[in-house]
């Protein structure tokens, strides 16, 4: 069995990529290739799983410090080589398992390296780029907020392997002192706690859900299908303004997220005023 | 008396760690400019927590002072580690986004408005799961547009340390403040000690914790500012002093040539002692000054 096969990120990219090999120099555990998008160059960047990595909690497609740094390099050459014409889109293919848990990246200040990295997408985005993620699997914690969270739009396969979450279920569980059975009721009935990719489209959170038939290995249609959403996500990021605001004003954030638009309300009137207001 | 000057020095300190969230955050502002931005008696709390049997608290354990520091205009977020662990729910984010929304957007106007931002926090309130991560990609890029136009300062006093998502908005920080009780680090002990086994971190092992994580390590790394005395007019007085430089020219998490060069050079055979980092990588990243 090709092993290779199941891991869906690295499948996506050689389907949008047309490419077996990524750009040279880079870990194998990240994958990054320019390549043609209706007409268009559009930078691809991937993570996968690399059973020879250097970092040994880093091997099975965690975010390490190797992944962060080279992500951050690669979408700051984008942005570097643009010069005042159209700003060239960059595509994030999120399939990740999570943050690389480690001592020696604690001591080499992973976190720093994971701020580079969504410093490089966020400034990417600023910029006028648009960035959009494309979560195929797994987009997970700290891995996320590093490759893919920064993005101007998210989309996501409607699929059982497909999640988004602070923290896997297990972890979650214990940390919060109930069992896995008792994390998976309570997440049925909220939201944000939720492991259910439906769910999390209820957050207002993701541009778009795709509903790919073959997810772990794409057909044509599939393929052609999620060009066409990728292109139809760019249009929508360049006519909008390049901050995260969508992600509040969406019709599911205006309902979901209400506590967090009634602190910008509130907030915004209060800095505002002259007076005591906070009586 | 022949009280030694340092013991004299010592028993006039006032201990910022012992203060509450709203009392450090009123203690950084100037004498009289502090007013309270969404304090409690507003009553937004997490919407989330009641569904679970958790009581919400009525600021959601952040609290925003906006005021003036060395006479000029900011904004400091404080997270309340005694309210669940600081944790960062949808409210608790939202409440940081805005604030530094708002500053960026005075700054635009033409009055420059830095923030301080007090992290002790382990992250993501799972309760809130997707939202609190949510809030932190959120707040990660207020932090981005604000930089550039003022400092953002970030403070880890301790004792609850600095983790999970919430360290890497101190990685995009203007400025850095540590006390040697604080901590910054993505994944604490015991997370990696459930997640990799006990040889990979001993979560048990105190002097290992702060020797990787204490703010002294990170301030011999190049990775903190300044360096400081759990004392509020220590502390006031580096954060003064880190708005006062301005905006840098360049930002930390903006160094990758010169990460990524470390990372390549490391052994990543076998654990270090977290000491030897600090000789290989005392090239100061930050070619000025250093206090």
């Amino acid at each position: 069995m090709n092993t290779e096969a199941i891991i869906r990120g690295a499948a996506w990219f050689r389907a949008l990529t047309g490419r077996r090999h990524p750009l040279p120099g880079d870990p194998p555990s990240v994958l990054v290739a320019d390549a043609d998008l209706g007409g268009e160059p559009t930078r691809f960047l991937c993570v996968v799983p690399d059973r020879n990595g250097r970092f040994p909690c880093a091997r099975r497609g965690e975010v390490g410090l190797e992944e962060a740094y080279t992500l951050a390099a690669r979408v700051r050459e984008v942005t570097r080589e643009g010069g005042p014409g159209r700003k060239q889109p960059i595509v994030a293919l999120v399939d990740l398992k999570s943050q690389a848990y480690g001592r020696r990246e604690e001591t080499a200040a992973i976190y720093l390296a994971a701020a580079a990295a969504a410093d490089a997408y966020g400034s990417a985005r600023l910029a006028g780029h648009p960035v959009i993620a494309l979560v195929v699997g797994q987009a997970l914690s700290g891995g996320f907020l590093t490759h893919g969270y920064q993005a101007n739009r998210i989309l996501a396969f409607d699929d059982a392997g497909v999640m988004i979450h602070a923290m896997h279920k297990a972890a979650a569980a214990r940390i919060t002192r109930r069992s896995v059975a008792e994390l998976e009721t309570l997440a049925r009935k909220i939201a944000p706690m939720s492991y259910d990719i439906r769910d999390y489209a209820k957050l207002g959170l993701l541009h778009k859900l795709l509903h790919p038939q073959s997810p772990d290995e794409p057909t044509p249609e599939d393929i052609a299908m999620v060009q066409l959403e990728l292109l139809a996500a760019i249009a929508d990021a360049r006519s909008a303004p390049f901050d995260l605001r969508s992600r509040l004003e969406s019709k599911e954030a205006r309902e979901t997220r209400k506590a967090s638009r009634l602190v910008y309300e509130k907030i915004h009137e209060q800095w505002h005023s002259r007076s005591e207001v906070t009586r | 008396m022949n009280t030694p000057a340092h013991a004299a020095d010592f028993l006039r300190r006032q201990s910022f760690i012992e203060l509450n969230a709203r009392e450090r955050a009123n203690v950084l502002v100037d004498a009289g400019t502090a007013r309270e931005l969404l304090g409690p008696f507003d009553r937004i709390e997490s919407p989330w927590l009641a569904a679970q049997g958790i009581t919400p608290q009525a600021d959601d354990g952040c609290v925003v002072i906006k005021g003036k520091i060395a006479g000029q205009a900011a904004v400091v977020t404080a997270l309340e580690g005694a309210f669940q662990g600081g944790s960062i729910g949808e409210v608790s984010g939202a409440k940081m986004t805005a604030a530094l929304d708002l500053a960026a957007q005075d700054c635009e106007r033409g009055v420059p408005t830095s923030a301080v931002i007090l992290l002790e926090t382990g992250g993501v309130r799972l309760q809130e799961g997707n939202l609190g991560l949510a809030a932190i990609a959120e707040l990660m890029n207020a932090v981005l547009v604000l930089r550039r136009r003022a400092p953002v300062v970030c403070l880890t006093a301790g004792t609850v340390g600095c983790f999970g998502g919430m360290a890497l908005v101190a990685g995009l920080a203007s400025y850095v403040v540590m006390t040697r009780e604080g901590r910054l680090g993505m994944n604490g002990p015991e997370v990696i000690q459930e997640e990799n086994g006990v040889e990979e971190f001993d979560a048990s092992d105190r002097s290992l914790i702060w020797a990787i994580h204490g703010g002294e390590q990170r301030q011999a790394l190049g990775l903190v500012d300044a360096l400081v005395e759990d004392d509020v007019s220590q502390i006031a007085e580096a954060v003064r002093a880190s708005i006062l430089k301005g905006v840098p020219s360049t930002h930390r998490s903006s160094e990758i040539d010169l990460y990524r060069r470390r990372i390549q050079a490391l052994d990543a055979s076998r654990q270090w002692d977290p000491r030897e980092l600090r000789t290989s990588w005392n090239d100061q990243p930050h070619t000025e000054e250093k206090q």
